[in-house]
């Protein structure tokens, strides 16, 4: 906990100097409020606004939160599917990597005319921003297992079940941590641009409502809740790495 | 007739066009220690491979006790060259692994193991906390205690120095003389392998034979000053001899 207050003051440093710097020209060149507000005025209406806000912002958490474990899922399972049958991986794969290339802002107003308003085209979206990162990673880390440890556990007579669970798993655990947390964030922002598409509630929705009425303010308010969220999201899968690849910290030290 | 516990009958291996193995036959008895000694890239690695059931040999049959063993896994349990644990267990857990593998799991005994093999209060250590001597101790027992009746053990002090590997060697007898197991030890080093076994296979060059036989006739339990004995010495130098003329 020191170690994180001993590292952690250098960026709070940095992000309060690039606020005071914000502060000061903003108020210097009079830039109206609707074209920048000043920080203040934007943790005030952050402040005043809660009440409105705090809904919104609950409904996204709970659709990141949502998609992410979808994502999770099925990026996993992919991982497994395409790791245990080589030769689906070798036809698969690229078209895994099609599926990162369509723009999703592209494809958001599809869904919408394909499946309409409600959940599903919004967890296809998060999906689909989620799931890459974890399978490559977990690929990655299935493919980098010890040849050394392998060569061993089929000596002892492990089976393909055994050393899947046994070895090939917890060795790509540190790896899929790696995409994890790049999902993580992702999911965030995914699930942003999925209530873009058109929904009750949300931070997608706030901030579209707020740029139409040129109230910046809320813009900025909703830009730092999704960093806020961001940020929250990865130091959660920081903590559950730290605390299921242990060993590997300890080692490291 | 009496069965032996191991026994390989004439058998051969080729990959390729390349012939490692040609022949080859042995037999190892129940609680006997047995090395295979050889020059470097006679195949020995291979050998178990075969034994272990990774690959299938083109000629011949490996039978333990009445059975067929020849490219069927899970009769041998095993302990490689490195400790090879795995490094998200603790020293307990990996110990463990070889029974796991093989379905039923005797904490008390593995408890009881580890206090025995020197390793006692490292029990819930991880790998990278221990020297590497206790590691290949841990490895050691991680064999002892897998069901299977016949370990392989794949020159498993090469990686140490002078001094761990000699500590090891009477370790690994001292454990042995009390826990009897058949045990097949592979090494390219003529005094371990005369320090430890009954009985010493020497192979010749590829394509891998049996180029000669060598009953140890040093009498158990076995002490460090054997390495100095005259009679020591002078097997020494015979299967020194005998190694010598399978590599011309």
């Amino acid at each position: 906990m020191m170690k994180v207050i001993a590292k952690g003051w250098r960026p709070l440093l940095v992000l309060l100097l690039l606020f005071i710097g914000w502060e000061t020209v903003a108020i210097k060149s009079r830039v109206p409020d609707w074209l920048l507000p000043t920080p203040t005025k934007i943790f005030y209406e952050g402040f005043n606004g809660w009440a409105n806000f705090y809904p919104d912002l609950l409904s996204t958490i709970k659709l990141s939160l949502l998609g992410f474990a979808l994502g999770l899922v099925i990026g996993l399972l992919t991982a497994i599917l395409l790791h245990l049958l080589p030769f689906i991986r070798e036809s698969i794969y690229p078209l895994l990597i099609i599926s990162q290339n369509i723009p999703i802002i592209v494809l958001a107003p599809l869904l919408v005319i394909w499946f309409g308003f409600g959940l599903l085209p919004k967890m296809i979206v998060i999906t689909l921003v989620c799931f890459f990162p974890i399978t490559v990673a977990a690929l990655d880390g299935f493919k980098q297992t010890s040849n050394e440890l392998k060569h061993y556990m089929i000596m002892a007579g492990a089976s393909n079940k055994q050393l899947f669970w046994k070895l090939e798993l917890p060795y790509a655990l540190p790896s899929l941590f790696s995409g994890l947390k790049i999902s993580a964030t992702y999911s965030v922002m995914g699930a942003v641009i999925s209530e873009w598409l058109g929904a009750k509630d949300g931070i997608g929705v706030y901030m579209t409502l707020a740029s139409s009425s040129f109230r910046t303010d809320r813009v900025f308010v909703a830009i730092f809740a999704i960093v806020a969220l961001s940020l929250l999201f990865f130091s959660i899968i920081v903590l559950i790495e730290r605390w299921l690849v242990r060993w590997q910290l300890k080692g490291a030290k | 007739m009496k069965v032996s516990h191991l026994t390989v009958s004439n058998i051969s291996k080729q990959f390729d066009k390349n012939e490692v193995i040609k022949n080859l036959a042995f037999t190892v008895e129940k609680n006997e220690f047995v090395s295979i000694l050889g020059p470097s890239g006679s195949g020995k690695s291979t050998i178990f491979s075969l034994i272990g059931g990774i690959l299938s040999p083109d000629q011949g049959t490996i039978h333990l006790d009445h059975q067929v063993i020849n490219g069927k896994r899970g009769f041998i349990s095993y302990m490689p060259q490195t400790p090879s644990l795995l490094p998200w267990r603790t020293i307990v857990e990996n110990v463990l692994l070889g029974q796991e593998l093989q379905g039923k799991k005797e904490k008390e005994e593995a408890l009881e193991m580890i206090d025995i093999a020197g390793l006692a209060g490292y029990e819930n250590a991880y790998p990278h906390e221990l020297s590497g001597g206790m590691k290949q101790r841990a490895s050691f027992i991680r064999a002892l205690l897998s069901p299977q009746s016949i370990i392989c053990l794949d020159e498993p002090f090469s990686a140490l120095d002078e001094l761990t590997r000699l500590d090891m060697q009477k370790w690994l007898l001292s454990i042995w003389e009390e826990h009897r197991r058949t045990i097949l030890f592979v090494t390219h080093n003529i005094e371990e392998a005369l320090f430890l076994s009954d009985r010493i296979i020497v192979l010749s060059n590829k394509p891998s034979q049996v180029a000669a036989e060598f009953h140890v006739p040093f009498s158990r339990p076995r002490e460090e000053s054997l390495f100095l004995e005259d009679e020591f010495l002078e097997w020494k130098r015979k299967i020194y001899y005998s190694l010598k003329k399978t590599g011309e």
